[in-house]
């Protein structure tokens, strides 16, 4: 499966936020969506998904109009976890990953077996067993994140895009979250995050969109587009390079 | 733990045969007599009288004690569900007063008296006015600006209420449109029934179809969306479906308070705290809680029968206050 946007624009109040951009995602990759805060990542994310109307631009989910499909089969193809990690009343772990198959019942039917053993799976990518029927607003924020990365995951669409899904994280738990998502993609699932950390982008992802000012910089594998000159100007730091165990690092170390 | 502590079509079940026990008891006490003095009437051969009392006093009563709760409750629960804020009730959309500024003009200008029924049916036509004006100032807008318009609604309103007291030519009709807002059920007929049901069931119908939305909406609205939750269609079903049928239940019998607040604060813990289980659960709640209201006034030895709107806010009110000190505490306001 194959999501690509072209050409999106959005402005909000005569400003323009997101000027001629694209991307895509297809099964089976770990993209990341980088660039400095107010590059416009959250933006096109919401645009991509029809949350935010765009100016201009298409979104085609295998060659067809994914705006024009109806919503339920929107949400099926495509899950979304976003910035906002807010639960309202005392809902369990247990409920709020149910609500990851809505797109799945209808009516006023309960859940079915399969909605049931699609959520067991979404807990156990999670390791969230211990957590399930605890109430979402007295857990932590590593645990809060896990269970909402469960909703997400229990959608089981094939492709995800995830806002910012490690930041105001405990490094231990950042890599639990890259480790689920890498995971993900290698069972055939589709992962695009937007990501602060270049760290962790270098390392787990296949391919680094980086965005600056509203538009795509630049594309293609992480140690290309993490090259110093990009840095410099997209994000105006200079950064340490290197690898361990053949894999590769990258420290933010500067300001220019 | 926060699982429901019963499952909840155990919870229903319970909450429907408590309803079926004080509607049976709604039936049997009041003014006239309790069962005894019906079986008295019926031997000495006056089953006329008793059956007077029983279907045209007592059972319109019952039932628009059992359907205005029920409709209370559960728009309650819907618009606590669509806002997402605890505090919410009928009275945030500002549907009770348009319902009751219909109503008084209706006993200001005296349309009343020449057709009784004509009341209601302005009541009913200022419920749908208002909520027609809130879906198009706030149809697109946030929850904010729908809030904002229902108080300003709510406002326009009571001012306008408080104009046609002031106007009123005589003591008697500011009397009687104070005596009327206080909210009853007492001395409404069948066609008080008849009108009210079908615009309750829709009501309650569009509430029901936003139950599985609702859900969705408690992670927020952006993920509520991604899930294929429409937010326009799920508001104006619980803003139409709230007006309409709470309009109804007001424009029948005033305005009665803290039944859409209370109740589902009541049931919230015993449905696992999910939005959309406890439409139904504080529909349930809300009948019961208004026709206990209402026989427990039957009771009352008070001289004078009192409203049952003014019983209603004389329980909620102070309940409200305790609400404010118990989220005080949780949240460390």
């Amino acid at each position: 499966m194959k999501l690509e946007a072209s050409n999106i624009s959005v402005s909000a109040r005569g400003r323009t936020i997101i000027h001629d951009a694209g991307l895509s995602l297809s099964s089976g990759e770990f993209v990341g969506l980088i660039g400095p805060n107010g590059a416009g990542k959250s933006t096109l994310l919401r645009a991509l998904l029809g949350l935010t109307p765009r100016d201009s631009g298409q979104v085609a989910l295998d060659g067809a109009d994914f705006s024009a499909m109806p919503a339920a089969s929107r949400a099926r193809a495509v899950a979304f976890l976003p910035q906002d990690r807010r639960v309202e009343w005392r809902l369990t772990a247990h409920d709020v990953i149910m609500l990851g198959r809505y797109p799945h019942r209808s009516g006023f039917g309960g859940a079915t077996a399969a909605d049931r053993d699609a959520v067991q799976r979404a807990i156990a990518m999670v390791e969230a067993e211990a957590l399930v029927d605890r109430p979402v607003s007295v857990l932590s924020g590593g645990e809060r994140t896990r269970i909402l990365l469960a909703r997400a995951l229990a959608v089981e669409a094939p492709l995800l895009l995830a806002d910012e899904p490690v930041t105001a994280l405990d490094p231990y738990h950042q890599l639990h979250v890259m480790e689920i998502l890498r995971e993900r993609t290698r069972s055939g699932a589709g992962v695009l995050a937007v990501i602060h950390d270049l760290a962790l982008a270098a390392r787990f992802m296949d391919r680094l969109v980086l965005m600056e000012g509203g538009s795509v910089l630049v594309e293609g594998p992480p140690a290309e587009v993490l090259a110093p000159e990009r840095l410099a100007k997209a994000y105006s730091i200079a950064a340490l390079a290197g690898a361990h165990g053949g894999e590769p690092y990258i420290l933010p170390w500067s300001r220019l | 733990m926060t699982r429901a502590p019963l499952p909840y079509a155990l919870l229903l079940a319970l909450l429907a045969a408590l309803c079926f026990v004080l509607g049976a008891i709604s039936m049997m006490v009041g003014p006239g007599g309790g069962p005894a003095e019906i079986m008295a009437m019926i031997a000495r051969g006056d089953e006329d009288l008793a059956w007077m009392m029983i279907g045209e006093v007592r059972l319109p009563r019952t039932l628009l004690a059992l359907m205005v709760g029920a409709t209370l409750g559960m728009a309650g629960a819907a618009l606590q569900g669509l806002l997402r804020n605890p505090l919410a009730d009928p009275g945030v959309v500002g549907v009770t007063t348009s319902a009751s500024l219909g109503a008084v003009i209706a006993l200001y200008t005296g349309v009343s008296m020449a057709f009784p029924l004509a009341l209601p049916l302005m009541g009913i036509v200022g419920a749908l006015a208002s909520a027609a004006i809130l879906l198009m100032l706030a149809g697109r807008g946030g929850m904010l600006t729908l809030v904002l318009a229902g108080v300003a609604i709510s406002s326009l309103c009571a001012a306008l209420m408080s104009l046609a007291l002031n106007l009123s030519p005589n003591p008697y009709a500011a009397a009687e449109i104070m005596f009327w807002l206080m909210g009853s059920v007492t001395d409404r007929s069948m066609d008080h029934v008849m009108l009210a049901a079908p615009l309750m069931a829709l009501g309650a119908l569009m509430l029901m179809l936003a139950a599985r939305p609702l859900d969705a909406l408690s992670l927020g609205e952006e993920t509520a969306a991604s899930l294929g939750a429409s937010l326009t269609r799920t508001r104006a079903l619980v803003i139409g479906g709230a007006s309409i049928g709470v309009g109804a239940g007001t424009a029948v019998c005033g305005g009665i308070g803290f039944i859409g607040l209370v109740v589902p604060h009541l049931l919230r813990p015993l449905v696992g705290h999910t939005p959309g289980r406890l439409l139904a659960a504080s529909a349930l709640g809300g009948a019961a809680l208004l026709m206990a209201a209402d026989i427990l006034i039957r009771i009352l030895p008070t001289g004078v029968e009192l409203k049952l709107g003014v019983v209603t806010s004389l329980i909620g009110a102070p309940f409200f206050l305790w609400l404010i000190f118990r989220a005080r505490a949780e949240f460390e306001l």
